[in-house]
């Protein structure tokens, strides 16, 4: 494949899952000014290795790619916020959603307490729910993002959703 | 028979992650600092002594810069022109768009070859 090829594909990746990443990125963060160094991380680095990335894919899609990236880099994030206590991690892990106006009337209460929960369960469950609702991965890109079997995937995502139930009705559960 | 309230969980969810779209700053930015890498390639050759390419072991630098600044030179022709269409887009309506749109990558291109 010659270089404008390549580079146009990297805009169209670019262009379809801006988005996803972003939103991946602000849910694990939980704040708009790290999610768009995320973001920006993460296009960079694939920019870098696009080419490779494609040999590698054999034709699948690239978003698992793109999205592993966003998560190691996060996780790298929490690391060295991790050595550096004068900046606490609850600063950047507080969960908060974007939701429409019906949404803030009707069900305010209850999303609360689901992303309140959400922020107890361990790290890659919590990913694993991220993937799953706020992008619409299926198993099979969430097993590729996260390097595990999509058997492996499935029993997370139902185990994720089960703790999830248990912290939720703990909590006073949703009405 | 499906799980009543797993399947409540999960509506919940999703809207409780419903997608966050990313602040128009946020592709200015990016297509800025992809812009940079390339102008940092770019000095990265001018800056390079001709008489030093007399010794093949001076050879990888340069000519990583020139596949670093081919790659994204090209693929920012798209993105460039994409950003400049976000400025004018409250401005233009139609058929002057479509000549804009031709004329902004002819010009982007033009640049990137002159440049080259």
């Amino acid at each position: 494949m010659d270089k404008a090829q390549l580079d146009r594909e990297f805009s169209d990746l670019y262009r379809a899952h801006l988005r996803d990443v972003y939103s991946y990125a602000y849910y694990r963060v939980g704040n708009h000014h790290d999610a768009e160094d995320l973001t920006e991380q993460t296009f960079l680095q694939a920019y870098r290795h696009f080419e490779r990335a494609q040999q590698e894919s054999d034709g699948r899609p690239l978003r698992p790619w793109l999205i592993r990236i966003a998560h190691n880099l996060a996780a790298n994030l929490y690391r060295d916020r991790a050595r550096k206590p004068q900046t606490p991690i609850e600063d950047t892990g507080t969960l908060s959603a974007t939701h429409t106006t019906e949404d803030l009337v009707e069900g305010r209460d209850e999303l609360a307490r689901i992303l309140d929960g959400v922020k107890d369960l361990p790290d890659d469950r919590r990913e694993a729910l991220i993937m799953r609702f706020a992008l619409g991965m299926d198993n099979r890109e969430i097993a590729r993002a996260m390097g595990r079997s999509d058997g492996a995937t499935k029993v997370l995502i139902h185990r994720a959703i089960k703790q999830l139930e248990e912290i939720v009705a703990a909590k006073g559960g949703v009405s | 028979m499906s799980d009543p309230i797993a399947a409540d969980i999960e509506g919940l969810l999703r809207k409780a992650f419903a997608p966050v779209d990313p602040p128009e700053s946020l592709a200015t930015r990016l297509e800025s600092t992809l812009q940079e890498l390339t102008d940092l390639a770019h000095e990265e050759l001018e800056g390079w002594e001709l008489s030093s390419m007399r010794d093949p072991r001076n050879w990888v630098r340069p000519v990583a810069a020139v596949a670093i600044g081919t790659a994204a030179g090209a693929g920012l022709v798209v993105l460039r022109v994409r950003s400049q269409h976000r400025k004018q887009k409250k401005h233009v309506q139609g058929l002057e768009l479509a000549e804009r749109t031709f004329r902004s990558a002819a010009d982007e291109v033009k640049r990137l070859v002159e440049r080259r």
